[in-house]
């Protein structure tokens, strides 16, 4: 509790008055069904994971397994045999320094390098049972199941309400009820309900960054995804904004398997439950988060952690 | 400080001074052309007073000159000296006038050059009238007397309050004249002409049972029947259109009897104030701008030429515009990049630099004759020999154009969709979308202003273009515009009339040439609205989409 003050003081006196307004109504909502609709997305350290309980591997349920990955581009070869089982509903980060194809083995998980001609993919990744390699696999479907947000914010040109809808749009659903519940819980569980509903029509290119950034999430999730694929989705943010999302992913992870390329270590070890360490194309080391920055196996995993390179 | 010549190069400011210079050469002349076509073309209109003179030729007999005074120019009398004129020896330059000189019928030519410094007795009467007639061009004269019939309604000075009325009602019946030939009978004519395909398409298929057949000639029964009562009423319009007459004098003293039919306006520009100049200036406009021609193009308006140059244009874009973005789609979208596809873009960009003529004879070869002539032996063979689309037309001409504009569309909209950043593909991609559907509902709107702007080059070139219309489409004279209210309203087989070939047609190949020469500047003026026009809201449109999607392009 005391962190939870320090960091409230912290915080910019806005943050404070947005934890103020919502004050109430969580505390009467608690026990509703709406209770994950109105959290405060007020910065509270709790949420940033401290003191969780140890986790470990074998216990958990796996959502995608990646087998034996090789990934070239053209002759260069990227990823080198990786083997992996990234957990259901946790929070898996992937570190490493750049360019050691951390965000080229994110992509590999929805198949967004088939939009790269040269790629070449050998190996499997596993989802119920099923290679998503295997070419009876419908990429589209894979991808509205395994969703994906980008580094830099990418809205659409539309307004804040059809960037949401887009997806349930592609799926065909146009009932303008479905769409408008959908639309809300959306960006309600992306913490940007209270900051946009009153202006839902209008284009979202008006938004600031980090704002934008949690549009995209919110349109990601409103597709209802099992994964959510975060390729750096702070990096081009404030930290004000970096905050919000991390906890935001904190909030998401029980509905969600998230997977996410950072830059900064001290992002994955607040907000990850798994921790991937990845150097030169190869999986190094992987672990609960606690071990890996605490205790790490490998001497690169150790050098990199305490700044040696990347 | 001394500043080097070679310093003052170096701070680049003699780049800014040519850029700048570059810049205002090139607004000066385009303001500076449309100036010219604009105080040429739009002077024509205004009603210049009616001049009276005695013109002494040294050693000639004097003559007297009445009419408009339409232009001027300055002559070395040398000029003059070797024609055999004599009297002008101690200048070098002479004034020379081109005086409107009207009654053709008398005296042959509308126009007269006159030598200014002999012309003497220079008076502006406020009793000549000038009347625009149908045929012989202006009068210019004096009124003398209205008559109805054989009887005078009115001489002297009240024969100019008659004649005002008497014109009021030919006008009108001259309306109902042409609204009955044109609509009425028009319509008629072409249900009969519906009923002879009819026919005749049923005795090609033989299924012309007596039973159809009498269906048939009982319809044409009622339509002949209703064309009768037309044209009874018709020939009493007539008659009671050419009740009156007028009998004018010339200047001359020549009397000329004119039947009030054949009079379009009448006016004393000299007695006129400015206000009533003014008004008499908005309706000779009003009449350019809304009317059709008269006189082999040479008097009266160009409104069919204006309609179908804006047709045209529109027809043209709505063909070119899905053409060419599909193309540009699927060169940068789909096709998978390489020798062929670099093939392709190097024949669309050699295609804009064929010249337009050869697109001309491509159209009328293959569209005219070869497609339309095989269009009409499937569909259309009631009507042949008479071709249908086998002749040049509306359509052809269209999708000729559209042909020559076709590259300007897909380079712009290849342009744009390269600009689309590819993230935003990608968010459409990661949230399930197939390509078609991301292509579809993202990648094409953000693309839409490249493709306006593609469209807005088109128009400019399409809109402007001459030569090869004139081999598949465009015509001197077209007796109706391509749309009407008749069946099937859009007319795309008929021929049209085209504000360029008209410029080219009236300055050209007029029998009048110094009645045209302004036509040519106002009609110049017109097109270039026109264009201006079409361009500016598609302006407007790319603008509008620009905004909407502004923010992106950062």
């Amino acid at each position: 509790m005391t962190e939870a003050a320090v960091a409230r003081e912290e915080a910019p006196q806005e943050e404070d008055i947005a934890v103020k307004d919502t004050a109430i109504p969580e505390s009467t909502d608690m026990t509703t069904e709406t209770e994950t609709d109105s959290r405060t997305h007020g910065i509270s350290l709790e949420h940033l994971g401290r003191g969780r309980q140890k986790l470990s591997l074998e216990q958990e349920e796996t959502c995608l397994d990646i087998k034996d990955l090789n990934l070239y581009y053209g002759e260069k070869q990227a990823l080198f045999g990786i083997n992996m089982p990234i957990p259901k509903k946790r929070v898996t980060a992937f570190i490493g320094p750049s360019g050691c194809g951390k965000s080229t083995l994110l992509r590999s998980l929805n198949r967004m390098n088939d939009l790269v001609d040269s790629c070449r993919i050998e190996g499997q990744v596993m989802h119920d049972e099923q290679d998503i390699y295997h070419k009876k696999v419908d990429v589209s479907d894979l991808r509205r199941r395994v969703g994906m947000v980008f580094q830099k914010p990418n809205p659409f040109p539309k307004s804040i309400y059809e960037n949401v809808a887009y997806g349930l749009r592609i799926q065909g659903i146009n009932k303008r009820r479905v769409l408008d519940e959908t639309v809300e819980w959306a960006l309600k569980g992306a913490a940007l309900w209270e900051e946009v509903k009153d202006r839902l029509h209008e284009s979202a290119l008006g938004l600031s960054g980090g704002q934008q950034q949690r549009l995209v999430i919110a349109r990601t999730i409103a597709v209802k995804p099992e994964v959510l694929l975060l390729d750096e989705p702070a990096s081009a943010l404030d930290p004000i904004s970096t905050l919000k999302i991390e906890e935001l992913i904190n909030e998401l992870k029980d509905r969600f398997t998230i997977v996410i390329v950072t830059h900064n270590m001290q992002q994955a070890a607040r907000v990850s439950d798994y921790t991937a360490f990845m150097y030169m194309g190869q999986l190094i080391e992987f672990g609960d988060t606690d071990t890996i920055f605490t205790n790490p196996r490998e001497k690169k995993t150790e050098d990199y952690i305490t700044g040696r390179y990347g | 400080m001394k500043i080097t010549v070679k310093s003052w190069f170096k701070s680049g400011s003699p780049w800014v001074w040519m850029n700048a210079g570059a810049v205002s050469i090139s607004l000066v002349m385009v303001i500076g052309l449309l100036a010219l076509i604009a105080v040429r073309g739009l002077g024509h209109f205004w009603p210049s007073s009616i001049m009276t003179a005695d013109y002494m030729v040294p050693g000639q007999n004097s003559r007297v000159v009445m009419g408009q005074l339409a232009d001027d120019e300055e002559i070395p009398v040398q000029r003059l000296i070797d024609a055999g004129f004599t009297g002008l020896d101690n200048q070098e330059l002479v004034t020379r006038q081109l005086v409107k000189v009207g009654n053709r019928d008398v005296t042959g030519s509308d126009f007269a050059w006159v030598v200014q410094p002999w012309l003497e007795n220079i008076q502006y009467p406020e009793d000549a009238i000038a009347l625009e007639r149908r045929e012989w061009g202006n009068f210019y004269g004096f009124l003398k007397e209205v008559r109805e019939g054989d009887s005078v309604v009115a001489s002297g000075s009240e024969a100019w309050a008659a004649l005002n009325a008497s014109m009021d009602r030919a006008l009108n019946i001259y309306n109902e004249i042409h609204r009955i030939e044109k609509k009425d009978i028009g319509a008629i004519n072409s249900k009969l002409e519906r009923l002879r395909l009819q026919e005749r398409g049923l005795e090609l298929r033989n299924e012309a049972t007596p039973v159809v057949l009498a269906n048939i000639a009982s319809q044409r029964a009622e339509l002949d029947a209703e064309y009768k009562v037309l044209e009874k009423h018709l020939g009493d319009l007539y008659v009671s259109f050419t009740r009156d007459n007028v009998l004018v004098e010339t200047l001359g003293g020549q009397t000329v009897d004119i039947n009030v039919s054949k009079i379009v306006r009448a006016y004393q520009p000299n007695a006129m104030g400015l206000g009533g100049k003014i008004a008499f200036y908005g309706s000779k406009v009003w009449e350019f701008i809304a009317d059709d021609p008269r006189e082999a193009n040479t008097e009266g308006g160009i409104f069919p030429a204006i309609f179908g140059t804006v047709m045209m244009v529109i027809i043209m874009s709505v063909i070119v515009t899905p053409f060419g973005v599909i193309a540009a789609v699927y060169l940068r979208e789909y096709a998978k990049q390489g020798f062929v596809t670099r093939v392709i873009r190097i024949a669309v960009n050699n295609l804009a630099g064929v010249p337009s003529i050869v697109y001309g004879v491509f159209g009328l070869g293959f569209f005219v004759y070869f497609l339309g002539g095989q269009m009409d032996a499937l569909f259309f063979p009631e009507a042949l020999p008479a071709p249908t689309f086998g002749t040049p037309g509306l359509m052809w001409a269209s999708i000729t154009l559209a042909l020559l504009t076709l590259p300007v569309v897909i380079v712009a909209t290849e342009e744009g969709l390269s600009r689309i950043p590819s993230s935003v593909r990608e968010g459409s991609l990661a949230l399930g979308a197939t390509k078609a559907e991301t292509l579809w509902r993202v990648v094409l709107p953000m693309a839409s202003p490249a493709m306006m702007t593609g469209l807005i080059l088109a128009v400019a070139r399409a809109a402007g273009e001459v030569a090869p219309l004139m081999l598949v489409g465009v015509v001197k004279l077209a007796p109706s515009l391509p749309l009407d209210g008749n069946y099937p309203f859009l007319h795309l087989d008929q021929k049209f009339m085209h504000l360029g070939f008209h410029i080219y047609d009236v300055g050209f190949q007029s029998p009048n040439v110094e009645a045209a020469r302004p036509l040519v500047y106002a009609t110049a003026l017109l097109l270039v609205i026109v264009i201006a026009s079409l361009n500016l809201s598609a302006v407007a449109i790319r603008n509008h989409l620009r905004e909407k999607y502004k923010a992106l392009e950062v």
